[in-house]
């Protein structure tokens, strides 16, 4: 920052000859000084506008009655009390919870698939730039067109159980005496692992729980789907980091007797810390705003098993027109979203 | 200097050869895995409705005909026509006011221009759905609810962010001493800009425009949201419709989702490098 400030006019003055021109120069570095402000203000004024006026005006409406087609501006009151009613509906519920599991599962699968990739191919004796392609190109995709593609590929009828068939899996299962693999993927309304026993034993009342806390079945096919896009742009960030650390780091950690596995395990892995935080970060806040590949994919799934706050606001805004709900709802998005991005902003902003 | 050389190249490639098979191996099957959707994609598409039935999912398709292409192009190419004149425009637009703001918050700072750097960072990462409501008002009082003007005006405002900070990243790379050179030369902020920045930043432009192209044509909650009518929706609006009508086969869906996709596909392969290196400069520090 220091480097950068604008050079000041400190030679003005010095020079009696220039006496006469100094008034004429002083104005002219004002306009120079103020220039940079005066470009940037058209392009700053709309971001202030249409970000951060609009996201008051969004929460002003999750607090007024506007709750129909017609507008009604007034304060519901007790205040906040649409966000009590919001919260202790089972659908929000259930959005939350697959927020929760979807993001977990996501970030798992792309960010430690993403590095797994990376380490692969740094190590692979040929063919990189062809399976650096085959990996990323699907990032290039719009989530509509994956969440199409994939809806037909989980298929219950065909698709993927039909290929296990075709790859004999199930015959094999037979074999074993065991029944042939056919999950009804994104049909399937089973809440697996689920924790409710396990907390009504820890908190007294958490019987009375509405939904069931757990792992919806049917939002792994998304999370493959979703891991599918956009593992490949982990495994690009990670290129990058491997890229920036020295052969001499891997050499002195082989020197020291360390295995193939052991320099990554102790060595490479730690030193790419920062890549595996940004990573996380970027993928976990399009996790938290989900919207297209689910609304592409499987819509509210069966009993809300993959429902999410950004198809929960689509549909009470613009189908129910229940515009206080779905801008509360929304106010809770960028509140989760801002949880994540806020001290990363921070941080970045003090490093520099 | 170079025995050591050899000597250290033998090593490092010694413990890679036992297990190259092995790795290549995994990469092939998680290839296979890969580039599956896009398979089923094509091959769907390549085939005649009647063809399409559940149990020849993964054959390939007994005829030549286009299958499902013909049908798709039909139904989706106005919307592909209103998807390029809203790219098109807001791209050139972001492009050069990324340019120019980029260039300021890293050649100009001023007193707190960090601190507004990143609040207008923030913007980039929130869920739109949160300015939604106001936003529609906002455009229909501007008369550009439901119009692809409205889309490109949206595509810039909230792009702003993003293009600014590739910008920025890049410009950061370039010496602070030619700036003030040219400043001790008596060069203003604006002839330094064009003079020195613009001739240097053909890269930065064409990492921003494939970005902000890619990230504008792959839209859907603008597009859903500001367009109600079908006819003026952007593809990918378009490709949903497609897709959720029952009236429609499984093949001319998937051709769809292809036509629909080929834009950017053939960005990426054409152009594969600087997509790259556009989707690290998206991610802050690049």
């Amino acid at each position: 920052m220091v480097r950068t400030r604008v050079a000041e006019p400190t030679l003005e003055g010095e020079n009696p000859a220039r006496l006469g021109r100094t008034a004429a120069r002083r104005r002219h570095f004002a306009f120079e000084r103020a220039l940079p402000v005066v470009i940037l203000a058209p392009s700053l004024l709309a971001v202030t506008i249409f970000v951060y006026v609009f996201i008051c005006l969004t929460f002003y409406v999750s607090i007024s009655n506007w709750g129909t087609l017609k507008i009604n501006l007034s304060v519901k009151q007790p205040l906040l009390s649409l966000y009590a009613e919001m919260f202790a509906m089972p659908r929000f519920q259930a959005d939350l919870r697959n927020t929760l599991v979807f993001t977990v599962l996501f970030l798992l699968f792309a960010v430690g698939g993403g590095l797994l990739l990376a380490i692969l191919l740094e190590n692979a004796g040929f063919g990189r730039p062809f399976f650096r392609n085959v990996f990323l190109f699907s990032y290039a995709l719009s989530f509509i067109v994956t969440g199409v593609a994939w809806r037909w590929i989980f298929n219950p009828e065909t698709g993927l159980n039909l290929l296990f068939n075709v790859l004999g899996i199930n015959k094999l299962l037979a074999v074993f005496g065991a029944a042939p693999l056919k999950p009804g993927w994104l049909t399937d309304p089973t809440i697996a692992l689920s924790i409710n026993d396990l907390l009504t034993r820890v908190i007294p009342g958490a019987q009375n729980l509405p939904i069931k806390l757990g792992i919806p079945v049917a939002i792994i096919p998304v999370v493959i789907a979703a891991t599918w896009q956009l593992s490949g742009f982990a495994m690009a960030m990670y290129l990058a980091g491997l890229g920036t650390i020295p052969n001499e780091v891997r050499e002195a950690a082989r020197i020291d007797g360390a295995g193939e596995w052991q320099v990554y395990r102790h060595v490479i892995i730690p030193m790419l810390h920062p890549i595996t935080v940004s990573t996380m970060i970027i993928l976990g806040h399009v996790s938290l705003k989900i919207f297209d590949l689910i609304f592409a994919m499987s819509g509210v799934g069966p009993g809300f098993a993959t429902d999410v706050p950004g198809i929960f606001v689509f549909e009470q805004t613009f189908k129910a027109t229940r515009y206080n709900l779905g801008a509360a709802a929304s106010v809770v998005m960028l509140i989760l979203v801002s949880a994540v991005i806020v001290p990363y902003l921070a941080r970045s902003l003090r490093e520099e | 200097m170079r025995a050591e050389a050899a000597l250290n190249a033998r090593k490092r490639i010694r413990p890679r050869r036992l297990g190259a098979w092995t790795i290549l191996l995994v990469l092939f099957v998680t290839s296979l895995f890969f580039l599956m959707p896009a398979y089923v994609m094509v091959v769907t598409g390549l085939k005649e409705a009647r063809n399409v039935s559940l149990s020849t999912m993964w054959n390939l398709p007994t005829t030549l005909t286009g299958g499902g292409f013909v049908e798709a192009w039909q139904r989706l190419r106005p919307n592909m026509g209103n998807s390029l004149s809203m790219v098109i425009p807001a791209t050139i637009i972001s492009a050069f006011l990324g340019s120019i703001n980029g260039y300021l918050f890293s050649k100009w700072k001023f007193r707190g221009s960090d601190v507004i750097f990143a609040l207008l960072l923030f913007g980039f990462f929130i869920p739109y759905q949160s300015v939604l409501i106001p936003l529609i008002r906002v455009l229909q009082a501007l008369g550009l609810y439901g119009k692809i003007w409205g889309l490109v005006l949206v595509h810039v405002i909230y792009g702003l962010p993003v293009v600014t900070l590739i910008f920025r990243n890049y410009f950061a790379n370039i010496p602070t001493e030619i700036i003030e050179a040219a400043r001790v030369d008596g060069a203003g902020v604006l002839q330094t800009f064009r003079r020195i920045i613009l001739p240097l930043s053909p890269p930065a432009f064409v990492v921003v425009c494939i970005f902000q192209f890619t990230n504008i044509w792959n839209d859907f909650l603008f597009g859903v949201t500001i367009v109600p009518n079908p006819k003026a929706q952007p593809v990918t609006v378009a490709l949903n419709n497609l897709s959720g009508s029952f009236s429609v086969d499984w093949n001319v869906v998937m051709a769809g989702a292809v036509v629909a996709a080929l834009p950017t596909i053939l960005i990426y392969l054409l152009l594969g490098r600087y997509f790259i290196r556009g989707l690290l400069a998206g991610s802050i520090k690049g």
